[in-house]
């Protein structure tokens, strides 16, 4: 039994009068135009070819990146606006989440906006005075609820309509990344309320950009690209797809942005020093290049996952005293992590020609965010002989929204009295 | 193309969320009516300044000017005013009553035809309180009201809630892609308003300027009105009411057809 069904869906953006910012009709009739400027000139395809169904009690999360055609999809299901071709069946009734409190009237009483609200959501007065006490205690908007609505702070409004829209009671809620809105305890609120909705065997359609959230949330997942599916199915191996697909493309975002830059002076105080490179250059790192397992290069790693630093280097004449170093830092530049061959007894024995010094991280257990790196090669007492300083960068990605930088493998265990289920009791990534 | 099948299942999705329609409209009522200190009488600020304009200039001014078989003249005005600012207004707020309304259009399904129904359905009842002042003018005038006549106002009623209700969901959606249609519309009501037998009776109307005033079909309502409301007598004008239903109708299923097929631009251009 589908509750959503999407077959071959197209849907076409049409821009109308491209000369026209406001159209006159005035203009429209001297200009002899009026059909023209009513045809449309421009079109933009925001939807190719998208079929799913969606069972009965389901949770979907739709993700992509902005304007890859998620919102439309989610309009087009509550039935805002038509498809341009294909089909979409739904069963029951939908209450749509896409702003709250849409069309709420500033100077009449929260109350009679309940009503109204209620009503265009598809309730009759009947159902929504059966629902009022719920409605009123759910947003906690206590005696103001007879005050007008411009009275209310956006923290007010945004709860009576995030109120009134679950109380329609659908058999099919679409919510567009509200959950991005309001604080923390009203975001708890929605969560439970999802919850609830899915115990009730509801079925649920939920646009985000908290990847995080549809993973603990959703029996399945959508990815949209340009209006197309990417990927669709299992959650996790969905989103898994989509993070190296933005990684991909950060990837090459990053490395244009940084070119390595060639600073031969030595810098007054070696520890707040900027970036920069200096050395003797006896020995010559002449690239850096951060690895993934497999092999490919890349600059955006998901945490926990191994990296390889690979240095290539190269020495004019053969050396003896040479130590090795990495160190990684934030991106304000705190120290998270550094070592060299020297500390850890490495014995140096010859260093001549070219080489490769690969530095193994088995696992990036850092939490997310942009790092930078320093490599260096130098002398036992530290005379440097080429260090790269913060010349390299990388990104950790992650879904959890953890803090600080270090995220050491962890796990919950519960006994006795506390009972605890659900996401957040193994940590992802242990 | 033109398919009464498809009006009818408008109407049909009108009438199922009539509830929503009566609380839109009673909003809007409540809405104007407490902001403003004045309050209820602003809407019949404009009727009524009308009505002491033209009585003044007909009556003290130039009282030779006028029909002298008009015994009550600024009674006779209002029977004319009273509907002709329902239908103004409803042409003019619903230029913007898809405009006013983009974050309803883009993020909420809804029946976007209820915005310009609100609007007529509010000047319905700013109407009917109209008509209570015009029972009390009447009854001042000793003029009587409760005739058999009076049967007839509903039909009139119902035609020009049709005509206003058609040529407003044509103006709304018009309004959408031409925004200077509520300014043009302007210039076309005070022109329309001279071109219908509201300040002066059909009959004073020159013979031979008559088939162009019968092709107005607010020309009908307003004789129909005074017909009714003012002068004495049975009304026995069925059929040039007829003309003004079937012009009403007309304008119903384009104003839908065009309203529909624009509709899907809407979420779009507001």
């Amino acid at each position: 039994m589908s509750a959503v069904e999407v077959r071959d869906l197209h849907k076409l953006y049409r821009r109308y009068g491209r000369r026209k910012n406001f159209g006159t009709l005035k203009s429209a009739l001297l200009g002899g135009r009026l059909r023209a400027d009513l045809r449309p000139d421009a079109s933009f395809e925001a939807l190719k070819d998208v079929s799913f169904t969606l069972a009965r009690g389901r949770t979907l999360g739709i993700v992509g990146r902005n304007g890859s055609g998620k919102s439309t999809l989610l309009k087009l299901i509550a039935g805002i606006g038509r498809p341009t071709s294909g089909t979409i069946d739904v069963e029951g009734r939908v209450s749509a989440l896409i702003e709250l409190g849409a069309g709420f009237h500033p100077e009449i009483s929260g109350r009679e906006n309940v009503f109204i609200n209620g009503m265009m959501l598809g309730l009759s007065k009947r159902e929504v005075a059966d629902r009022f006490d719920d409605i009123v205690r759910f947003a906690e908007i206590g005696e103001f609820i007879d005050a007008p609505v411009k009275t209310y702070s956006s923290g007010m409004y945004m709860r009576l309509g995030f109120a009134v829209a679950v109380h329609v009671d659908p058999d099919v809620l679409l919510v567009d990344e509200v959950l991005a809105v309001g604080d923390e305890s009203f975001t708890h609120k929605c969560l439970d309320r999802f919850a609830d909705l899915k115990r009730q065997q509801k079925t649920i359609v939920l646009v985000t950009h908290t990847l995080d959230l549809v993973t603990r949330l959703c029996d399945e997942a959508l990815w949209l690209d340009h209006g197309r599916i990417r990927a669709q199915g299992d959650p996790k191996r969905v989103i898994d797809a989509y993070l190296l697909d933005v990684a991909a493309t950060e990837d090459a975002a990053v490395s244009t942005a940084r070119p390595v830059s060639h600073q031969d002076s030595l810098p007054q105080d070696m520890t707040t020093a900027a970036e920069g490179r200096w050395g003797s250059r006896e020995a010559e790192i002449a690239g850096v290049e951060l690895r993934h397992a497999h092999g490919a290069p890349g600059q955006v790693f998901r945490s926990g996952e191994p990296m390889d630093i690979v240095l290539a280097v190269h020495a004019a004449r053969e050396l003896t005293d040479f130590v090795f170093g990495v160190a990684v830092y934030s991106a304000d530049g705190v120290c998270c992590y550094g070592t060299n061959t020297h500390i850890e007894g490495a014995q140096p024995q010859r260093l001549s020609g070219k080489g490769e010094v690969v530095f193994r991280i088995d696992a990036l257990d850092l939490t997310a965010g942009t790092y930078r790196l320093d490599v260096a090669v130098h002398r036992a007492d530290g005379v440097p002989y080429d260090y790269h300083r913060l010349l390299y960068s990388f990104r950790v990605t992650s879904t959890v929204k953890d803090v600080g930088f270090f995220r050491p493998k962890h796990g919950w265990t519960f006994s006795g009295g506390v009972e605890i289920a659900g996401p957040g009791v193994s940590s992802e990534d242990s | 193309m033109i398919s009464g099948g498809h009006v009818l299942a408008s109407l049909r999705q009108l009438l199922r969320y009539r509830a929503l329609v009566v609380s839109l409209v009673a909003r809007e009522l409540k809405a104007r009516y407490r902001g403003s200190v004045l309050g209820f009488l602003w809407t019949f600020v404009n009727p009524l300044l009308l009505l002491l304009v033209y009585s003044f200039v007909f009556g003290v001014v130039m009282p030779g000017a006028r029909a002298p078989e008009i015994e009550h003249y600024p009674l006779f005005l209002f029977c004319g005013i009273l509907p002709w600012t329902w239908f103004s207004q409803s042409l003019t707020e619903s230029c913007v009553s898809l405009t006013g309304s983009g974050s309803l259009l883009r993020k909420v399904m809804f029946p976007a035809e209820i915005l310009p129904a609100v609007t007529v359905f509010t000047g319905l009842v700013n109407f009917g309180f109209g008509l209570v002042i015009l029972a009390g003018f009447s009854i001042y005038a000793a003029v009587p009201l409760l005739t058999a006549d009076l049967l007839w106002l509903p039909a009139i009623v119902l035609v020009q809630l049709m005509l206003s209700l058609g040529l407003g969901l044509l103006l709304a959606a018009l309004s959408v892609h031409f925004r200077d249609i509520r300014d043009l519309l302007g210039s076309v009501l005070t022109l329309w308003f001279f071109a219908t037998p509201i300040i002066y009776p059909y009959t004073q109307a020159p013979e031979r300027l008559r088939p162009l005033l019968d092709l107005n079909p607010f020309t009908h309502l307003a004789v129909a009105y005074q017909e009714v409301l003012y002068v004495a007598g049975p009304y026995r004008q069925g059929a040039r009411l007829g003309i003004a239903a079937g012009v009403a109708l007309v304008a119903l299923i384009v104003g839908y057809l065009v309203f529909d097929r624009l509709r899907e631009t809407f979420a779009e251009e507001v």
